[in-house]
């Protein structure tokens, strides 16, 4: 696919996010600049206590920083209110996490249903999209069932397909695969992979080597609440 | 949108335990004791009414001292009225009869049981007993009533006939012989059923024997009146009262007698019901109050139970107002079903006290199914619901995206 020059989603400057605890002061994201362009794909790698959770927070807009700026897509997420600010994290990034965060009151296609309703869109429409999306994960078969009654696996891609619904512009993945066996992660991992492929961006949050070779192309050490360094992968994707 | 909350909110609803359930016990028990209390309508009224004997519309009563309350009218009264007054009572312009009546209480033996039972008179002449049979409203049901000259002869209310196990499990019929207060009376007749408990129970006899019986002169208990046409009800009434007071010596306001009619009778039923209505209708705002607590409460659990399901509307673009919707809507919901409930249980109350009734009294009232009134008993529990759901629900809609993610 051609591409002009990749327009920025998401940008971190200078961003510092703290946390007291009593008397001290802890934190958990000190100084942190970064720029996310269209159709990367990222991993915020870090041990636990590195302040990736925090750092995925921010990014996904969740969290305002203590200091620094965020911009999404260009806006200070700091000017909006919190309910703009959700509205448009609906729109513009899709959420997949550790736990799955599905809905066991509602079944499989229900949740993938859940961000339309925020957006507006009317129930023809997001019944239509759910079964696109059921199928893209290929859970079609399962689309009726509870969460509950699903593999972990397969609550993961009820995930990936609930963070597709308003076709976001990235994909935020909390350390996707943690609670899955490695082969089931694999699959999960495969499809974000082709995801990115087909120009999604996707940022992904790990403790995880393993996934970190194999997938990403920019990879951002993180350490203390400081990147400690920044990897690329030498084949750029998007040249091809 | 809204649509979309409402259709999320009753699967929630759905997957509730029984400790959501019971908590709209308050709402529940408000709203039943609200649309029995509609249901059961003028039934109440009627009940009442009949009990007292009121079911002519068109006679006037004098006692003295007014109601006493205990024990049969005229029993417990200093001054009594006579029938003297009865005579003078007829004399006005405005009445056409005036019959006195006695009703006493008196020792009733039958096969060997002695029951305390109370008598009434009956006149020996034609149109006074027809005034007092309209009184009655009672025809006999086997044999005849007590008619001109049937001396040391009786006919007894249905009771006698009915409850046999009061007379040691033989039903009195006409034909049989009881004793009053120890004298030998001929029962030659019962009357048909009418529901009210005294009525039912009495004996009735001529007024001479009664007074040969009791003893008590020219005292009359009751006089009984019938105005020369219904539309002059309240002129006699006021004639009446004129009257009494010159015969009695007593000034106005200071009146120890009392004339009423039957629509004065209705008007002090009705206070009487009015005060019931209004005490059963404190206890429903009460239970109602505390359904409202009770819906907070779970409401308030739900949102500390679901902090994570908010964190995830959120996350995935949930606004606010679209969180605080959400626990709204499920709250008024909650509200609606406890209403619902008590509506559906209120209208079956109003229908078995109906039926109880009816068969008590042997009327035929219809329970009253106010539709509209129903409609705004629900309105009024979803909207109890609401209220109980605000605090809830902005609760829910403040809760931090990070925090409520953590559970």
């Amino acid at each position: 696919m051609e591409k002009k020059e990749n327009k920025v989603i998401i940008e971190l400057q200078n961003v510092h996010k703290y946390y007291y605890m009593g008397h001290s002061i802890v934190k958990a994201v000190d100084g942190v600049s970064l720029k996310i362009k269209e159709g990367d794909f990222v991993a915020i790698m870090g041990a636990s206590g590195s302040g990736k959770s925090t750092m995925l927070n921010l990014v996904g807009s969740l969290d305002v920083p203590t200091k620094g700026t965020i911009l999404l897509d260009g806006e200070d997420i700091s000017e909006l209110s919190e309910s703009d600010l959700s509205q448009i994290r609906g729109k513009k990034i899709g959420f997949i996490f550790q736990s799955f965060n599905l809905i066991n009151n509602l079944t499989a296609k229900e949740n993938v249903m859940i961000p339309m309703i925020f957006q507006g869109h009317d129930s023809e429409e997001r019944s239509f999209r759910a079964n696109k999306l059921m199928d893209l994960v290929e859970l079609s078969d399962r689309m009726h069932h509870s969460p509950n009654e699903l593999s972990g696996g397969q609550q993961q891609r009820v995930a990936i397909a609930r963070s597709l619904a308003n076709s976001p512009e990235v994909i935020l993945a909390d350390e996707p695969t943690g609670n899955l066996d490695s082969k089931t992660g694999a699959t999960v991992m495969d499809f974000l992979k082709d995801l990115n492929k087909k120009g999604k961006t996707i940022v992904m949050v790990t403790h995880d080597i393993k996934l970190v070779k194999d997938y990403p192309d920019i990879v951002y050490w993180l350490k203390d609440g400081k990147i400690e360094k920044i990897t690329k992968k030498t084949v750029k994707r998007r040249t091809q | 949108m809204i649509k979309d909350f409402f259709s999320l909110a009753l699967k929630n609803l759905k997957s509730r335990g029984i400790r959501s359930w019971l908590t709209l016990l308050g709402i529940f028990i408000g709203i039943t004791a609200v649309v029995s209390l509609i249901s059961l309508g003028n039934g109440l009224q009627l009940a009442v009414a009949s009990q007292m004997g009121l079911a002519s519309n068109e006679l006037i009563t004098v006692q003295a001292g007014g109601i006493t309350g205990y024990g049969p009218p005229g029993s417990t009264v200093v001054e009594p009225i006579t029938k003297g007054d009865a005579r003078a009572i007829e004399r006005l312009s405005s009445v056409e009869i005036a019959v006195r009546q006695n009703i006493k209480s008196a020792k009733v033996e039958f096969n060997d049981v002695v029951n305390f039972r109370y008598v009434g008179s009956v006149s020996n002449k034609e149109e006074e007993r027809d005034l007092m049979q309209t009184r009655a409203n009672a025809g006999p049901i086997m044999g005849k009533l007590v008619g001109e000259n049937d001396f040391g002869k009786v006919t007894l209310g249905y009771n006698f006939y009915d409850k046999s196990e009061e007379w040691g499990g033989e039903a009195i019929i006409p034909g049989d012989t009881i004793l009053i207060n120890d004298e030998r009376f001929e029962v030659i007749g019962i009357r048909e059923k009418v529901g009210s408990l005294i009525s039912d129970n009495a004996v009735s006899m001529l007024e001479e024997d009664m007074e040969d019986l009791f003893e008590y002169g020219n005292i009359a208990d009751l006089i009984i009146v019938k105005p020369k046409s219904e539309d002059l009800m309240d002129k006699t009434k006021a004639d009446i009262e004129k009257l009494l007071r010159q015969r009695r010596g007593v000034k106005e306001g200071e009146e120890n007698f009392e004339v009423s009619t039957p629509e004065s009778a209705l008007a002090t039923i009705n206070s009487v019901l009015e005060g019931v209505q209004i005490f059963i209708l404190i206890v429903a705002s009460i239970s109602i109050f505390i359904g409202l607590i009770g819906i907070i409460n779970t409401m308030t659990t739900s949102v500390m139970e679901r902090k994570k399901e908010i964190g995830i509307t959120k996350s995935v673009g949930a606004r606010n107002e679209h969180i605080f919707s959400q626990f709204f809507i499920e709250s008024s919901l909650l509200g609606l079903i406890g209403g619902l409930a008590g509506a559906i249980f209120g209208t079956f109350i109003g229908f078995a006290g109906t039926y109880g009734i009816n068969n008590l009294l042997g009327t035929e009232l219809v329970p009253n199914i106010d539709f509209v009134l129903i409609f705004l008993t629900l309105l009024g529990s979803f909207l109890i619901g609401g209220i109980a759901g605000i605090i809830p629900a902005m609760k829910a809609a403040k809760q931090n995206p990070v925090e409520a993610l953590r559970g």
